[in-house]
Parts: structure tokens; sequence; C-alpha cells
């Protein structure tokens, strides 16, 4: 977990390599393994670890290329990386401390320092959006910041304290669980939700969890019982179930929550659908930025084994075989995405797949396979242990259950929020203490910004779906800027498979940026609604479908602060003519007014 | 998709594109079965015989009120499907814009003028300019192999040399490496050179690149501009793919 303190290198590269690929057979491990014993993954690094595993080397390459967390020049041995969402990112009160630690350490964001001691940057949101400003040292987060703290940071970096020594204090992750429902207010016994299967029997399970209404909490809503029950009638040479643990979808933190302190209730709720199925090997796809739960996770999953909850004949019953890996991803929204999830999985690219076939048909290695978000799977072994009809007494017709929000933003009670499908929005703000909202972005940015006029809506599938996140901008809050936040978040994160997603989530946050920095006109703005449509409506996966959805919202619902940032001429040029003749001026070592613009 | 009481009737494995009634059989995408009845649809990265890939968009058809790539769905008794339409067309113009300022295309430079699958999409989709901002991305240009040189400054990423080299030639030639606007082609070697890698001048991937990323040394202008392929004919009346079977048959030397 600590690199920092390791003294040079002195083994032979193979040896490193060598040993990273005998600690796990996932190509995406072993390059993080040696991204943190070696800082960075060279050409020759690249080249061994294709020897080693017996990938093709553009494989290799291509996944190096692919994945944030991974670097082909070195990092720090502190590597700081600072969110830049809204929520938690390190824009908080006016102060910038991003920053502020890299004047402090004299080091330039992006860069490794000369000395090769620190590396500062910026990373999409790493869901601690309801206890501040947020960043990972070495992969591990440290939150509440300000910039106090930051200084302590620095201090601590310079003169090279081994993180193990740092205040534990400044590591507390908080679950900060504001209000409890179904899930979260029941507790829940290792084992319960499996007893009770196997009593039922798993046909009748399946039917029980049919029955309930279940829909996914990804934010998509496709039943959970036709999902299992698809996979099971698929012919296949081994069947999988996969836990979406890839939270990625900025404001969202509650499956770090669900992880930290319900994960029971998921890997049962894994084991449940592989009992249905029949599967014999499940994964958990953990985000990269959640790396920090591992430890606790193993530990669980090694007493589940233990008390004969995994493992071969699991409780008893025989050919009941069935166990868990968990996969650690490495910087890449666009996992999330379910087929991206299983070729990541694969040790590719995250890139989605064409559908049809879907994966309950040609998942993971081309086999039938399950793919579930965290909060499902909970959802799931409740289900199985308490009955359809408790379920589904909760919410509405069309939405079985609860719903477990994360909300963040400006609000006095950030947090885990767990409500009946149908709730308002207006009830949730309340609750969290948001006053003078000026407007709210449900579902992250993917989702939709919805105005205070609209605070009637409810949450659910009949009218707001939503993966979870819960967004409160008050009425300081700069409205372009959290577009032009989200439009750079996903230019980022596209996986460039597609040319509308690709080109058009750059063009994007271009445009936004110059209407943003005073540079646009009403041509600009028409420019981003065409754009934005074409985005939407052309793109291959949903990143890209959803990726305009909040430049076209703010321009359906609050054109205003486009427009009042528009310039008044409206032949403004497309780029800084000043600025493109900096590189003239460097090159005749002038720099007098004459070579200037006025 | 059940047709309405006013709808004609379909015969079993027919669907209609543009109130044209195209024939299909089962397993078929809407492109096969359009490319076999002889119907144009727009495609730059789709190429007869290679996995179906889905990635230029520019095929992207409307089916009722959805819309789907038509290289990567299959084909659906009774859909009623448009392809040819104004708004179509533009979003198509539109992205084909975005791949001329996404690379560096310089059509009165570049060899492959007049033989360019993307330069003809621009001309039949009625592009006059590129419309956006140039990216002016840097790109590396890898001449190292003897008779194949890729230029990756008009690489457009439709991966048909990738494809074509797993899938045809039995090798695995080049990758994409990279994400977004970063995404770049890369060639599995060790150096990641061309030099490197068991690329041969009679692999269709030295052949296949519907832009001029990958071109073939030492015939240049061999075929003067103004009798090339798309000087003499429309893109929609032949399709890429008779260009790159022709392309592969030039080249025994």
């Amino acid at each position: 977990m600590n690199s920092v303190g390791r003294t040079e290198r002195t083994e032979p590269l193979n040896v490193t390599v060598a040993g990273a690929c005998a600690q796990s057979r996932h190509l995406l491990e072993v390059l993080c393994i040696l991204q943190q014993q070696l800082l960075h993954l060279s050409d020759q690094t690249v080249c061994a670890v294709s020897e080693h595993l017996g990938l093709p080397v553009g494989q290799v390459e291509s996944v190096v290329e692919f994945y944030s967390f991974l670097y082909k020049t070195p990092r720090g041995k502190y590597h700081i990386l600072f969110s830049n969402c809204p929520s938690c990112g390190f824009r908080q009160d006016g102060r910038n401390l991003l920053h502020v630690l890299c004047d402090r350490l004299h080091v330039v964001a992006g860069e490794t320092r000369a000395d090769g001691l620190v590396s500062v940057d910026e990373t999409s949101c790493i869901g601690m959006c309801d206890q501040g400003a947020a960043l990972l040292v070495n992969g591990i987060p440290i939150t509440r910041l300000d910039s106090v703290k930051i200084m302590r940071v620095a201090e601590r970096v310079e003169t090279e304290v081994a993180l193990s020594d740092w205040p534990a204090e400044w590591f507390r992750v908080e679950d900060n669980i504001r209000r409890s429902g179904l899930l979260l207010k029941n507790g829940f016994a290792a084992g319960a939700g499996i007893r009770a299967a196997l009593a039922r029997g798993f046909d009748a399970t399946l039917a029980e969890i049919t029955r309930s209404g279940l829909r996914g909490r990804g934010g998509a809503g496709f039943s959970a019982g036709i999902k299992w029950a698809l996979c099971r009638e698929a012919q296949g040479t081994a069947h999988y179930v996969l836990c979406n643990a890839d939270e990625g979808e900025p404001g969202t933190f509650k499956d770090r929550v669900l992880l930290h302190s319900h994960a029971d209730a998921v890997f049962e709720g894994m084991t449940l659908c592989a009992a249905v199925i029949g599967a014999k090997q499940g994964f958990l796809y953990l985000r990269g930025e959640y790396r920090y739960l591992l430890p606790q996770l193993q530990t669980m999953l090694t007493h589940r084994r233990e008390v004969g909850l995994l493992g071969n004949h699991i409780l008893g019953q025989r050919g009941f075989d069935f166990d868990i890996e968990i996969v650690v991803g490495a910087g890449a929204y666009i996992c999330g995405e379910e087929s991206a999830l299983i070729e990541s999985l694969e040790g590719k690219r995250g890139v989605p797949r064409n559908r049809p076939p879907f994966p309950v048909t040609h998942g993971y290695l081309g086999q039938p396979t399950v793919v579930n978000n965290v909060e499902t799977f909970a959802a799931a072994a409740h289900i199985s242990l308490r009955s359809s009809a408790w379920f589904r007494a909760a919410g509405t017709e069309k939405s079985m259950g609860s719903k477990i929000l994360s909300v963040s933003g400006d609000c006095s009670a950030p947090g885990i929020y767990e409500y009946p499908f149908g709730v308002t929005m207006r009830q949730v703000l309340d609750d969290c203490g948001a006053r003078d909202v000026q407007a709210v972005q449900i579902g992250g940015p993917s989702g939709t910004l919805i105005g205070s006029a609209e605070f009637h809506r409810t949450l659910g599938f009949e009218d707001l779906p939503t993966g979870g996140s819960f967004m409160v901008f008050g009425h300081e809050r700069d409205l372009l800027a959290m577009i032009v936040n989200f439009a750079h978040f996903f230019a980022h994160e596209s996986c460039g498979f597609c040319t509308p997603c690709r080109v058009g989530t750059t063009l994007l946050k271009n445009g936004l940026d110059r209407i943003a920095n005073g540079h646009g006109t009403q041509y600009d703005v028409d420019e981003m609604k065409r754009l934005g449509i074409l985005v939407k409506q052309r793109s291959h996966c949903g990143l890209g479908q959803t990726a305009a959805n909040s430049v076209l919202d703010c321009l359906h619902r609050f054109p205003h602060v486009f427009e009042q940032r528009l310039a008044q001429d409206s032949h403004e040029p497309c780029f800084d003519l000043d600025a493109a003749l900096e590189e003239a001026r460097r090159i005749t070592h002038r720099d007098d007014a004459a070579a200037h613009l006025d | 998709m059940s047709a309405g009481a006013n709808q004609p009737e379909f015969s079993p494995n027919t669907f209609t594109m543009d109130g044209i009634e195209i024939p299909f059989k089962d397993g078929q995408t809407l492109m096969d079965a359009a490319l076999a009845a002889g119907v144009y649809i727009p495609h730059l990265c789709h190429h007869p015989g290679l996995t179906p890939h889905g990635s230029c968009k520019l095929c992207m058809v409307d089916i009722g009120s959805g819309r789907a790539s038509s290289c990567t769905t299959p084909a659906v008794a009774g859909q009623q499907v448009s392809n040819n339409t104004p708004a179509l067309n533009e979003a198509r113009r539109t992205l084909t814009q975005m791949l001329f300022i996404e690379g560096n295309h310089l059509c009165p430079s570049c060899e492959k003028t007049g033989n360019c699958t993307l330069q003809a999409m621009a001309y039949h989709l009625g592009m006059l300019e590129g419309h956006f901002p140039q990216f002016f991305q840097r790109r590396e240009v890898d001449a190292s192999h003897s008779t194949v040189m890729l230029d990756r400054d008009r690489c457009i990423l439709c991966e048909l040399c990738v494809r074509a080299s797993r899938e045809v030639d039995g090798k695995n030639v080049f990758a994409v490496a990279g994400r977004g606007i970063t995404a770049r082609l890369i060639v599995n070697s060790p150096s990641g050179k061309l030099a490197d890698s068991d690329l041969e001048i009679d692999d269709l991937a030295a052949h296949i690149c519907p832009v001029g990323a990958i071109l073939i040394k030492a015939h240049a202008y061999e075929i003067p501009i103004g009798w090339r392929t798309f000087d003499l004919r429309q893109i929609d009346e032949i399709g890429p793919e008779k260009v790159i079977q022709a392309r592969v048959g030039h080249t025994d030397d």
C-alpha cells in the first residue's frame, strides 16, 4: 500500500515483473502492482509483462495508455491526485487547493518534480463528495481538506515521512448515513439470505426476486429477475456473476458505503445470483479509487469461505460451489458500462461492445454473465431473506423498493439518504438542509439538471431515474462552471471508440470553455446545442449518449447562464490571436508592444 | 415493431429502407442486406468479411423512433428503416467534418487524394469545409518499414487494419491504444515500429486503409490525379470495398 521509503530498485526488471505476474492473473492488476513499485511502466516493462503473460505487446501497451492510473513516465514517490468533482474537488471556499499544494511543493501540476519525490495532478471524482475536498496519495484517500491540512501534507512529503506515519485521522472516511430505509435500517446476518434461499429453493428464489420488481440500481433499471432468468437459460460452458462496483459517476458514493459497512449483503446477493444462474465464479470489479477498501473486503471474503458461505458445497449443499474474486480498476469511468467492464476484466481497454449480443448470453469470456450494481445485489439478498412483499411495500408501481442517494454539494448534511422510490426532490432537499437552492444535478453529470420550479418532481423510473447522485447547487454556484466541469469530465473519460463521442466531447469542452471565458457568441451557443444533440443521438454507448445532457439541460432551463457570458461582438475569432503569436515572439526574442495585438 | 392496420404486409424476410423493400437472410445486418441489394449506406469503418465495428457512426440509420448502426444491427422482418434522409446526411456530414478536424488531413499534398474514402465521403455528403476549429494534434509518422509507411496524421481510428491483420492475414500487427481524443494506432512490436512487425506488403492490412494513413512505398502517383477511383466515380456507385479489392490486386510487384 505504501511505496514510499522504498529504496532504488536493485533487482532485475524481469524479476520484479515475474513477482507481479505471480501475484495476479489479471493484466490490469499486474500493471497496477508494477506501477506502484516502479512508479511508471516503461517500454521495457511493457515488453517484459507481455513476455511473462504471453500477451501481445500491443495489448499491454494499449491497456497502459487507456487507464488514468497507469503512467508511461515516472510519477513521484508521493503521487497526489486531487478530485476535480464539483463536490469533492480541489476548489473549496474560493481557494484552489491544488494550486496551494503545487506552489508549496514547487511542482507543476501534471509533472513530476525533478528530484522524483512528488507529483501532483487532478483526477475524476473519487467518491468522497460528502466529506469535503479530497485527494488520493498513492491511492489512499485523504478527506476534509483545507489549506491548513494541505500545508501539513506538504511538510510530510518534503521530509519524506512514510504514509503509515501520517495522522490516521486524515485517512478516516465516514459513512455519513443520514437516513436509513429498507436496506440500511435492517440488519443482515451473513448467510441469512442464502439459508432462506436454500429453504425456499433456487427456482422459487428467482421467482421471488422477479416478483419483487427489483430493477437495476445503476440507473438503467432493467429487471434483475428477468436478467437472471435470461442468463440462466443461456447456453455456455460457464456462467459468471459480475458485481459492478466501478462507481464513477461524479457525486456518487453510496457503493463506497455499502461496501464499507454492508458488504455481506452484497456478496450474498452475488452468491444467490450464482445459485440461480449456475455460476461457479464471480467477480467484484472495484473502482481503482476505492482500492483502500480492498484489504477489508478480502478479509470478509476469507471469513465467508471459512464459515461455508463461499467455496465448495456452500452451507453443505452439494454442488453449490461459488467463489468471488475482487478485481480493481485503474481510473476509467467508462468501465462502469457493463460491457466495457467485461472488456476490462478480460485485460483489455474498456471499450463498450456492440450489442446484441448482450452480456446475459455473451459476457465475460463470451459466456452468459449477469452484471448488476452493488446496490442491486444487496437488495436481492434482503429480498431473499425477507420476501418480495416486504420489498414491494415500499416504492411505487414501477419503482419498487428503496433508492440510496448520495447527497452532496450546497447543503448542511451531505451523506447517504435512503428513501422509498417516489420521494420528491423537495423532501430530499429539506432533509439534507439545503436552503436557497438554484438547481440539483440528479444522477450525476450524465443525469438531469433540475431547477427550483421542478422540485416537486419525484425520484423513480416513472419520472427521474437516478443511479443515486444528488448534487445540490446553491444560488452562489456558477452553474456554467459546473457544466464546463462536466464537459471536461466526459472529454477526459470518453473511450475514443466512436466518432461522435471521441471528437464531439472535446468540441463541447472547447466550446464551453470559450463561452465561459467570455469569448463565446450566440453562434457558439447554437453550436453547443447542435453538437450536443448529435453526440446524444449518435454515440455508441451510454457515456456519449448522456455526455451532453447537462449542457442541453442547462440551455433549456437556464439559458441566461450562457447569455450573460457572451461577447458583445458577433465576430469573435475562434482562437486567441495574441496567444497564437507567442511562438513567433519566442523565436524572434521579442516581447515589445509592437509584437502584441492591442 | 408490429405492422399497423394501414401498413403494407411484409414477406417474411424483408425490411424497408426509405420505402424500398430489401430482402435479407437470417443473421444478416442491415448493412449486409442493403449492400447485397445494391443500396448504399455511407460507411467508413465497415468492410464485408471483417467483424463489424460500428465506430465511425456514419452508417447510423433511424428505425422507427430508434437509432442504430446499420453495420452491427441484425435485420428484422418488417423493420422500417430511414437511411438517405436530410437529417441523417447532415449528421453524417458533421461526423465527417469531425474526422477531418481531429486529424491532419491535407488533401492536396496527400498521395491518397482521389483514392481516399474519407475525401470521397466528404464530396458525397456535400461537405465544403471542416467547419470546426482544427485540433492540430501531433501524431507520429513511422517510415521504418521497407515497403509500407504509417502516417498517423490521417488515421481515423476505423480499425480496418487492426481487423484485417487479425482476421484475414492471421497476424496481429495493429492495435489502438489510449483513450478519448488521444487514442492512437499502435504497432504490435517490441519497438512499436512497423519495421519490427511481421507486416508484409501482400497483407490485406497494408492495403485496407480507407485514408492515407497506411501507404505502400515506391508506388506513389502510379495513377495520375484525375484518373483515380473517386475522380471517375462517386462513392455511392461503388462503395469503398471494390476500391480495396482493386488495390490488393495492384500490388503484385
